[in-house]
């Protein structure tokens, strides 16, 4: 078994404890990539000169004791919606196609000082507008799991990489689940944090007010390892400036115990199981292999029942009308005068924003503007804004009862596995159905996580796990136990007996 | 509000708005695929929203604010740099008036 | 014309402040500087940068709406006004729509016909837009965002107005106080006032407004007064005609005095407002209200109207007095330190305004000790200085803040008293200037101003003009010119 099997932090302690240097560590990123990147393409941006040269500093800086958390020297990938000083951000759009950023975002500045390496940008859908990653315009990304399937998105690349064991650990961003549907069809864990846990200075906006960057591991403790990095408050995003950093201390050391310890957070949860989420569209065997993480749970100690959430008709509408209405007026700045691309030979004015933008955006994107545009329009933005606006209230007061009696809720990431590539994009509708147990976690706000529990034929099935706003940590915490008790699936999981005496 | 039909007139004010010249082929499709979609919100009509305010704000921890000082930065010129079409430090658009 | 028209006027001013920072971003405000040099990838509309609103932005749009009488909005939010033009670098402006930060207050105006009360529909804060300039050479507009994210304040005025005079009145009134305040120079030719003029023009009597125009583009009261007359002239010919006005955005071109319709197939004038996710509301609680009320200055008129009944001072010297709240407050510092308020009022509407305009300096950053001018006019009130030198002393306060006393030796401007250095010198004039004074003695006594003049200039000026007069009259009485020896 090769390096790149290995967790986040089972090379974070291998380089700390000096068998591994950072440059080895992404020198086996490129190799990997090398072997798997023609078929799965994960990567919008890979710059290995740049990425070995910040290897050898954090190396120096490992060495004189400047780095000394658990990710440092460790690779990591960057959804291409996240702004990168000096190295292109994309959002997989020809508009942005030679966009050279000239500062980091927040989350990068953090990742640069907790020491991890760059090593590439990932693919993802235009502008985070897709659950496939097949509205990219910088080609598409096959499930490392079954090349012949999506790996999901938008975040598709960096959870491809991450499950390809091209990087150890990945940055995605969640707007309607844009990193928890990924997640579970590439069979990695990843997590959307609560809104306003992690800063979104420098995150790309698709719909402002549902965005969040979140973490992509192969484990739980990668997932939170990351998050605790990124997470804390910022001056720079009126949206993230009282939280608190995220703090996993607690379950460092009960990591160091055993994993027993870690197991046995999950007794006396309440784990609460919304008896919508698992009738209707959903696929039987995603439907059992979720029920069958349920009962894991409730053998490892956690107090397991059903109840009805409610408003679940109505979290798609909402999630679109609010979602599609931001990115009309977010995706207004991409015009050819400041940045990104510009069409060559307009008359007027106008007639260069028309056209640079109809040459820019693909059809995607350009079908949520128009209906954004359409839904804030004159005459209509009472029924359809408001009325969303209204339903969303509704809808986090649903998941506010609920939170009265249970500490976390149990649900499918998605109701079905990654369908076949080119299967999705030609009915929209159905595209947008396969949303329906992640958007209203974007709506009301909450952190939730999303995690291998079990297979059906060659793909993973995800089981999701939400919890209260900033409870992010008893999320964690219950995917911890859940990851301890549910046993080895497919990839490296229960952090090794290394990973205890890095934490 | 009755059922919406996206026709031309709409059509053409929403296109206005976005900014986007879009084919004849482009135009028939996007009116297609935004009459299926409003079609399927309208389930939202079905749901009782009076006496409940919108929710506009979800981080809501009461007031955010900066200080009056200035902050300066290294990176204006590469800001400017940055655009397709500039002279002289300005971004150069087909002119205005 | 036979019907009688009554011209229906509502403004909408904007304010741009003068906080250190912008809106929000901490990039400069300040005017000049080379094109895109305060921008930062807020202003600049990089993708991925978020706004953070700055806490004195609101403080200002507090203290407006507490000096104009508004009700304040215990919770107000921003809304994005979407719309492109390259001069607004996300393709929309943060501003208030829903809910704006004050709503319903008033100002009173007086002109010659009176007073009236113009109510305030409501205020918002919001952010300015970047600068185009055409370059002939490429065809093409350029853009510079120095300007953009710059803290503005809305006021939007009711129909109430009904002549340019009132709207005049009220917009000099609206700058006082903002002056007051201390939140905006209000300069119209810099555009840091700016005043869009919403007119409609109805038969007398009627109480149904007509269908309203608004006029851009206006950079002086002058231009103000002008397009005023002209929209309304072109308003009731349309309505002789039998024709409609229009309801529409119209620009005012000062140098050829009419007005043209801004209007474009593409601005489809639908701004689709809707609350900015990235801004969390504000909030303003009464104790934060309480202390905004606390901090109000008292305004011009109070001021004035105090003056005059404290101090006796004409309504004039009270107006100029009370121009610049600096001017005042100098004023009141000077009078609590020497008592003489008429003195104190002499010098700061006379000489201060005088070497203000000679100097270019704007009177509210005029800025010397009320010590030293205290200082000076008692130094004048003992007899120490003389009127000319004590101009040249207040010269040296207003410039340099010199102390009067230092000055007055250093320079050696103190009048002289010794009596009979002034005797020797009287007589030596009078015996120089037989011809003058034969003059006096034939009844020509107004040739005694050139005798004192020759008195002062062998004084050097350090001599009381008054002394000189008197000790010259006396001397002339008995005085006998010496025989000649032909």
């Amino acid at each position: 078994m090769g390096i790149e099997q290995l967790s986040a932090l089972e090379i974070g302690q291998k380089i700390k404890k000096k068998e591994l240097t950072a440059v080895e560590a992404a020198q086996a990123c490129f190799d990997r990539m090398d072997a798997m990147e023609s078929e799965v393409h994960a990567f919008i941006t890979i710059d290995r000169e740049r990425a070995m040269a910040e290897a050898r500093r954090v190396q120096k800086g490992i060495m004189d004791g400047t780095y000394t958390g658990p990710l440092a020297g460790v690779p990591v990938a960057v959804k291409d919606n996240i702004c990168t000083k000096g190295v292109a951000t994309t959002c997989a759009s020809r508009i942005l196609e030679n966009y050279v950023p000239p500062y980091d975002a927040h989350v990068i500045e953090r990742l640069k000082e907790a020491g991890a390496v760059i090593i590439g940008k990932t693919n993802m859908d235009e502008f985070a507008m897709g659950s496939t990653t097949e509205t990219s315009a910088m080609g598409i990304t096959r499930n490392p799991r079954n090349t012949d399937h999506v790996p999901g998105g938008s975040s598709g690349g960096s959870c491809a990489a991450v499950a390809a064991n091209e990087v150890f650990a990945a940055l995605g961003s969640d707007t309607g689940g844009s990193i928890r549907q990924p997640s579970a069809y590439c069979g990695v864990a990843g997590m959307k944090p609560t809104y306003g846990t992690v800063s979104r200075y420098g995150l790309i906006a698709y719909a402002s007010s549902l965005d969040q960057i979140g973490p992509v591991g192969k484990n739980v403790a990668d997932c939170a390892a990351l998050l605790e990095i990124i997470s804390g408050p910022d001056r720079r995003d009126s949206t993230c400036v009282a939280g608190e950093s995220l703090d996993f201390s607690g379950l460092w050391e009960e990591y160091k115990i055993s994993p027993e310890a870690v197991a046995a957070g999950l007794r006396g949860m309440r784990v609460g199981v919304p008896e919508e989420y698992f009738t209707g569209g959903i696929d039987p065997q995603i439907r059992d292999a979720v029920l069958k993480a349920a009962d894991t749970m409730k053998a490892g100690g956690a107090i397991v029942e059903t109840f009805s959430l409610g408003m679940t008709q109505y979290m798609i509408p909402a999630y679109y009308i609010i979602a599609c209405a931001q990115a009309s007026s977010n995706l207004a700045r991409f015009d050819g005068v400041k940045y990104g691309y510009r069409t060559e030979g307009a008359g007027d004015l106008h007639d260069m924003y028309k056209k640079t933008r109809a040459q820019g955006f693909g059809w995607e994107v350009k079908k949520r503007i128009l209906l954004g545009s359409f839904v804030l329009s004159s005459g209509y933005y009472d029924a359809y804004y408001i009325k969303a606006l209204k339903a969303n209230r509704l809808i986090k007061e649903a998941f506010d009862r609920a939170f009265e009696k249970y500490d976390l809720i149990l649900a499918p990431a998605a109701p079905s596995a990654a369908p076949k590539l080119g299967t999705s994009l030609t009915d929209p509708l159905k595209m947008y159905l396969s949303d329906i147990y992640t958007v209203a976690v974007n709506l009301a706000g909450l952190p939730a996580m999303s995690m291998p529990c079990g297979q059906t034929g060659s793909l993973p099935v995800g089981l999701q796990l939400i919890g209260q706003r900033f409870k992010d940590d008893i999320v964690v915490r219950g995917a911890a136990a859940y990851e301890v008790l549910r046993g080895n699936w497919m990839a490296s999981e229960a952090p090794s007996e290394e990973v205890k005496e890095a934490l | 509000m009755g059922k919406i039909v996206i026709d031309d007139q709409v059509m053409d004010n929403v296109e206005i708005l976005a900014k986007l010249s879009l084919t004849g082929e482009e135009r028939a499709q996007a009116m297609e695929k935004m009459q299926e979609i409003l079609d399927y919100m309208e389930q939202l009509n079905t749901l009782d929203t009076d006496n409940v305010e919108p929710l506009v704000n979800l981080y809501d921890r009461g007031n955010v604010f900066r200080d009056d000082v200035i902050e300066d930065n290294d990176i204006k010129s590469e800001i400017v740099a940055g655009a397709p079409k500039q002279k002289d430090g300005q971004y150069m658009v087909p002119k205005t008036i | 014309m036979s019907k009688q028209y009554e011209t229906v006027i509502g403004l909408e001013v904007h304010v741009e402040l003068s906080t250190k920072t912008k809106i929000f971003c901490g990039c400069s405000t300040e005017f000049g500087g080379a094109p895109n040099t305060h921008i930062c990838p807020v202003c600049s509309g990089l993708p991925g940068a978020l706004p953070v609103l700055n806490r004195q932005v609101v403080e200002d749009a507090l203290a407006l709406g507490a000096a104009t009488h508004c009700h304040v909005n215990r919770l107000c939010r921003f809304d994005r006004k979407n719309y492109f033009y390259p001069d607004n670098p996300q393709n929309y402006q943060i501003s208030q729509l829903y809910l704006p930060i004050c709503h319903d207050g008033w100002l009173d105006i007086s002109t010659g016909g009176g007073t009236r009360r113009v109510r305030i529909h409501e205020m918002h804060m919001e952010e300015d837009a970047g600068k185009l300039v055409h370059d002939e050479w490429e065809d093409s507009s350029l853009v510079d965002f120095n300007r953009s994210g710059v803290p503005l304040i809305e006021i939007v005025s009711e129909p109430d107005m009904r002549n340019s005079e009132e709207v005049i009145a009220y917009l000099e009134k609206l700058r006082s106080i903002c002056r007051y305040l201390g939140i905006s120079d209000c300069k119209l030719q810099e555009g840091s006032m700016r005043a869009d003029v919403n007119l409609s023009v109805r038969e007398v009597g009627s109480d149904v407004l007509g269908v309203r125009t608004e006029m851009k583009n206006l950079n002086s009261f002058k231009a103000i007064v002008r397009a005023i007359d002209n929209e309304r002239e072109r308003q009731i010919e349309l309505l002789e005609e039998g024709r409609q006005v229009e309801q529409e955005t119209r620009r005012w071109d000062d140098n050829k005095e009419y007005s043209y319709a801004m209007r474009s197939k593409e601005d489809a004038k639908d701004y689709r407002y809707f609350p900015d996710p990235d801004l969390p509301p504000v909030y303003i609680d009464e104790q934060w209200m309480a202390r905004t009320n606390e901090d109000l200055p008292e305004m011009r008129e109070e001021k004035a109207a105090r003056y005059m009944e404290s101090w006796g001072l004409t309504e004039d010297e009270a107006a100029l007095l009370t121009d610049s709240r600096n001017i005042a407050e100098i004023f009141e510092k000077t009078v609590s330190l020497c008592g003489q308020a008429k003195k104190a009022a002499n010098w700061l509407t006379g000489e201060t305004i005088r070497l203000a305009r000679e100097t270019s300096v704007d009177l509210d950053h005029v800025s010397f000790a009320p010590e030293h001018l205290a200082a000076l006019i008692t130094l004048t009130d003992k007899g120490d200085l003389n009127n000319q030198n004590a101009r040249k002393v207040f010269e040296a306060i207003f410039t340099d803040d010199a102390d009067p006393e230092i000055y007055m030796e250093e320079k050696g401007l103190k009048t002289v008293t010794d009596t009979g250095l002034l005797e020797e010198i009287t007589d030596k004039v009078l015996s120089d200037n037989p011809k003058t004074v034969e003059e006096y003695k034939g009844g020509k006594t107004k040739v005694l101003g050139f005798l004192v003049g020759q008195v002062m200039k062998q004084m050097k000026g350090k001599a009381d003009p008054g002394l000189v007069n008197r000790m010259l009259t006396e001397r002339l009485v008995s005085y006998k010119l010496p025989k000649n020896d032909d």
